[in-house]
């Protein structure tokens, strides 16, 4: 069974998101609970969130790949320059026309790819050319497939540049059929004079977008899984023309650069001019995105540690995918607005407040019932507690107070993580972590200043050499002031103090080398701000009310996204009550009930045996089983005729196993089938 | 006096003609001989092969344009079905005499109607009292053609009667082309490869217009003193000279050296030829940005190659499948217990290997394994437990996109696939660090 997965290039996670949303935007929120906990409020909410986090996403990746793409399109251009205006006549003459190429570096995460080529494709028809041709491997398992792709592309997108001369553009498409180099060297030529006799104003405007004699840029997307021999044809067809109209190449490496002399000869590498192009590493890709989506107020909802770390791992250890990620992160967010009644006050503080007034009983009940919310209320005076616990009126009053210290504890946390991050990051073997997330995940689980790596962190940071301190110090006072809580100004008036002084004693010790100079009691000092950072960096699970605002059943989203089909598929036919919930079906482990369909029946005693299974035994098993419960009738069990019926269920059985990928038919032994899963080796 | 003879052409095109293909004279002679005058029948079909680069495309063109002789050029390689080759040759016919520069488009599907398509078109373009020359570059794809295609070809003249002759230009020798069905045999013709003799004659030919020609002769010999014992390619070598030109000139523009000071421009050029040929021959960097090193006149030091850049990142347990999987590949599958099983019973050490095992695994290339060993040996290096989830498996089929690993053998995917590692033991080394 588990091949079938292989085989299947498994979109698992993607498809439960997807069934996930297409549920969501029906009626499910409301579906079994009744309106009373403002579940039409809550879909609404999550949707609004979610499309502000999509639009942010978009944002941090368009500015990511800025860079890249400007690279790639000043290539573009010299290329193209090159190409026009040579140098010398000679060196024109003399030198072989290569095409020029650039092999762009993606990384494995093949899932982000796509993404990635469709904004590059996009950016190249605002400002290069209208001629981009993206291929992909699947689409051209033969040169005239190729070809085929590529011209129909590049008709295309002429149609969708001038559309007031659609006749012409039919007639090309009716000589398709001749998909050879020639003709699409005579297109371009047809078209490039069109766009020049064209009435200036309208010149004009195409002039502003594209260059004079726009390049073809044709895409490769996959540069891997293209076969070599219809590569190597097209480069060696497309250099023979590359004098007519300018082709520019772009691969799409997910390994490494390498793969192009792997692929290609010398004497086809020969006829390109290649240069690399690397795009920013989807590590550093996540970081932004956890920096600017996870770190920060301006999203009310938030995720748990252990649902961050699901998350988290999933990305180290399996796909690089930071699309994936994003996936996960929206599943986690409709997860929370669809289970959690109180998610309804998940939104901006202001307008939380308001929903906090117009709150039912029935989620009043909820707040009361909120493990945080049983322990504040534990910790007031007696009266307290009693208005809290039957006043629903008291109680909105202090919710929207506790929302307001919520809200205030996430500012002062991320400032003081940022600084705690700055003080880290600068000591060896990082015992915190090097990255953000990590320091992030340690705070939210536990209270940091208890385990021991903070211990050893602090032990490294009294060894920091004096100038290495005092940037760290300034790198605070920074974020300290570019934050928005009031509360730092303190602090930061204290860290200038201390600055101010740290300079002072350089210049009155200077002989005396510095490391004497911060002795104990100034390094002590130093730390007053890091010392006070322990109740900023408080758990977020000993915070009141953090259920409304974290996500935190991480078990859902591991079922979700890190699906365990082999596992599920074992549970179903070994123990079927897991999922058919029939009473009758409950048994004990180890023993096999005649209630449970046949199916069931014929896997468990298939898992007695070895490689081999002699199906005349197997049926023997079976009729016992099937007969032993009803078998009141001791005669019909003695004799050795097995009843057609049941003969029949056996056979059917067994073939839905055959079906599932459990067994195949042996050729070794004729009445016999062999096992396909675990065990049987 | 000329080297070529011929009643039919006037000398000054014969000495022009000589000119142009220096080091090819006696092919060319020969060709001559053949072809004879223009009416008469000259061989139904001619095979020329040759080494990459020995001139054979070139000297046909120019033999035939120099001549003003009737003739289609076409190349195989993009005409890639048979009826874009046929297509394509009745298209150029059609311009042969014609003003317009583009015939216009010929339906033609099978060889029948070629053959009719192509006597009828002879006759529009009064072309019965030459002979018509029918050139087939790169001739090595018609094999992978229908089967009639090449025969076809080689018979032409007589299938349509009328004064055609086929010239298959290719790199292979003959005995690789020869249907075994019975077919005409073509005359054939060596271009044999250019000594180095003629590739510094054929290379100081063209020398730029602002040099003299001994200037750029001594140029090509350092050249050719670097680049010939790794590469004959005339093309390739004529692109190296002139991307490296303007390097062996800057002493002189500067007025350092004269043009005779041949010791200090040697000097001046060497290194950077030497690093030419680890980089841009290789195509390690592009040579557009090696003209733009030179042209800065910086070290091509920080500038990294293609292959600097080999190392992969890949996911945690991408990495690790990846190492049983190389695992898997190279060691047979009997030492499984002994490596990965805590208590496996004791091997005698004597008869342990084969004999046959002995010579170095790596040598014999990576094996075939099934997915289930794969998964075991996993379970066995990865020091916490791996549940077998979907993702796993769908890093397993990334990993064969990659090309990574490779999918070996049948498509029933259902009873074990088999797999084999394709990564060498540096890439794994790298990884497992």
């Amino acid at each position: 069974t588990a091949v079938r997965f292989v085989n299947k290039k498994c979109y698992i996670r993607a498809r439960f998101v997807y069934i996930y949303l297409s549920f969501c935007l029906t009626d499910y929120f409301s579906q079994g609970k009744n309106d009373s906990e403002d579940s039409g409020l809550r879909f609404a909410t999550c949707q609004l969130l979610w499309k502000q986090i999509n639009s942010e996403t978009e944002k941090i990746q368009e500015e990511l790949n800025k860079q890249l793409f400007d690279n790639l399109i000043h290539f573009l251009r010299q290329s193209h320059s090159e190409l026009q205006t040579k140098k010398t006549e000679w060196m024109c003459r003399m030198k072989s026309s290569e095409i020029p190429t650039a092999a762009l570096v993606l990384g494995v995460n093949v899932t982000d790819h796509d993404m990635t080529f469709k904004s590059l494709s996009e950016v190249l028809q605002d400002n290069v050319t209208p001629y981009v041709v993206s291929l992909q491997a699947k689409e051209c398992p033969g040169i005239k497939h190729l070809l085929q792709k590529l011209m129909g592309q590049l008709m295309d997108c002429n149609v969708d540049v001038d559309s007031s001369e659609e006749e012409e553009c039919v007639n090309i498409s009716q000589k398709k059929i001749r998909c050879s180099m020639a003709s699409l060297s005579k297109w371009y030529e047809s078209v490039t004079k069109k766009t020049d006799s064209e009435t200036p104003s309208k010149k004009r405007t195409s002039s502003s977008r594209h260059w004079q004699s726009p390049p073809i840029v044709v895409i490769f997307k996959d540069m891997e899984s293209f076969t070599t021999k219809v590569l190597q044809d097209f480069i060696v067809i497309s250099s023979q023309h590359i004098r007519e109209f300018p082709l520019v190449l772009i691969f799409g490496i997910a390994t490494s650069p390498m793969i192009i002399h792997r692929l290609l000869p010398h004497s086809v590498s020969s006829l390109l001019c290649i240069e690399l192009f690397q795009s920013l590493s989807c590590k550093e890709h996540l970081a932004t995105v956890i920096d600017k989506l996870l770190l920060t107020t301006q999203f009310p909802f938030k995720l748990s540690e252990k649902v961050l770390q699901v998350l988290i791992n999933i990305f180290l250890y399996h796909d690089f995918s930071v699309q994936n990620f994003i996936k996960g992160f929206q599943l986690s967010i409709v997860e929370h607005f669809y289970s959690q009644p109180l998610s309804v006050l998940c939104c901006q503080l202001l307008e939380a407040k308001k929903r906090v007034n117009s709150l039912s009983h029935n989620q009043c009940e909820n707040i009361r019932s909120l493990p945080s919310f049983r322990r504040y209320v534990e910790s007031q005076v007696s009266e307290k507690q009693i208005a809290l616990l039957t006043e629903d009126s008291f109680l909105k009053e202090v919710t929207q107070t506790l929302l307001e210290d919520l809200h205030i504890y996430h500012e002062n946390y991320f400032t003081v993580l940022r600084c705690l991050h700055v003080f880290t990051t600068s000591l060896p073997k990082y015992p915190l972590g090097k990255q953000i997330r990590e320091l992030h995940c340690a705070c939210l689980g536990k209270s940091v200043w208890e385990t021991e790596e903070y211990e050893s962190a602090i032990q490294l940071l009294r060894m920091l050499a004096k100038d290495e301190l005092v940037a760290i110090l300034q790198k605070c006072a920074e974020i300290f002031i570019s934050s928005s809580g009031k509360q730092f100004s303190n602090t930061v008036e204290k860290l200038e103090e201390f600055l101010a002084r740290f300079q002072n004693l350089e210049g009155e010790h200077f002989s005396v080398g510095f490391r004497s100079v911060p002795s104990v009691e100034e390094l002590s000092s130093s730390y007053i701000p890091c010392c006070s950072f322990r109740s900023y960096l408080a758990p977020a699970e000993m915070q009141t009310l953090n259920e409304v605002v974290y996500f935190n059943t991480a078990n859902t989203l591991r079922e979700h996204l890190n699906a365990a089909p082999r596992i599920a598929l074992h549970t179903a036919l070994n123990n079927p009550y897991c999922y058919l919930k029939n009473q009758t079906l409950k048994s004990d482990v180890g023993c096999i009930s005649n209630t449970a369909p046949d199916i069931c029946i014929v896997y468990k005693l298939h898992l007695e045996c070895g490689r081999l299974i002699n199906l005349v035994d197997w049926l023997e098993a079976f009729s016992t089983v099937v007969t032993a419960v009803e078998g009141t009738d001791p005669d019909a069990v003695a004799t050795d005729q097995v009843d057609e019926i049941i003969h029949a269920r056996f056979i059917r059985a067994v073939s839905e196993l055959e079906l599932l990928g459990f067994i195949k038919p042996s050729k070794q032994k004729t009445d016999h089938v062999a096992r396909l899963t675990w065990g049987g080796c | 006096m000329p080297n070529f003879e011929h009643p039919e052409y006037p000398e000054a095109t014969l000495l022009h003609l000589e000119s142009m293909v220096p080091c090819r004279e006696s092919q060319v002679s020969s060709l001559l001989s053949i072809f004879g005058e223009r009416q008469h029948f000259s061989f139904p079909s001619i095979f020329i092969y040759g080494h990459t680069s020995c001139g054979k495309t070139y000297v046909m063109q120019t033999l035939l344009e120099t001549l003003e002789l009737p003739h289609v050029f076409v190349n195989c390689v993009e005409c890639f079905t048979s009826r874009l080759l046929l297509e394509e040759i009745l298209t150029q016919l059609q311009s042969l005499s014609s003003e317009k520069k583009h015939g216009s488009h010929v339906p033609c599907d099978t060889f029948n109607d070629f053959v009719r398509l192509f006597k009828q078109e002879i006759i529009t373009q009064d072309l019965q009292n030459q002979t018509v020359y029918i050139v087939l570059d790169k001739a090595e794809q018609l094999r992978e053609m229908e089967a009639n295609v090449l025969p076809g070809f080689l018979r032409l003249q007589e299938m349509t009667d009328r004064n055609v002759t086929v010239i298959f230009l290719s790199e292979i020798v003959w005995e690789l082309f020869r249907p075994n069905t019975g077919c005409l045999e073509p005359f054939t013709l060596y271009f044999s490869d250019y000594s180095i003799g003629n590739l510094q004659k054929i290379l100081s030919h063209y020398h730029p217009p602002e040099y003299s020609a001994d200037f750029y002769a001594a140029y090509i010999n350092i050249l050719l003193g670097v680049f010939y014992t790794v590469c004959r390619d005339l093309k390739e070598l004529r692109h190296l000279a002139a991307l490296n030109f303007t390097k062996y000139c800057e002493p002189v523009v500067r007025g350092e050296a004269n043009e005779r000071d041949t010791r200090r421009l040697w000097k001046n050029i060497e290194s950077h030829l030497k690093k030419a040929m680890q980089t841009v021959y290789l195509r390690e960097i592009s040579s557009s940005q090696w003209e733009r090193i030179q042209k800065d006149d910086g070290e091509p030091g920080h500038l990294k190659g293609l292959s600097a850049h080999a190392h992969v990142e890949l996911p945690y347990y991408s990495k690790f499948l990846l190492i049983a999987a190389y695992l898997a590949s190279y060691n047979p599958a009997r030492t499984d217990k002994r490596f990965f099983l805590k208590h496996h019973g004791k091997i005698k050490k004597t008869n342990f290997l084969k004999k046959h095992e002995k010579t170095s695994n790596h040598l014999l290339g990576p094996k075939p394994f099934p997915l289930d060993r794969l998964l075991a040996i996993l379970y066995s290096i990865v020091d916490n437990k791996v549940a077998p989830t979907a993702n796993i498996f769908s890093q397993i089929t990334s990993l064969v996109t990659l090309q990574l690993l490779t999918l070996v053998g049948h498509d029933d995917q259902l009873d074990g696939p088999k797999y084999k590692c394709t990564v060498s033991l540096d890439f794994i080394r790298a990884i497992a660090r």
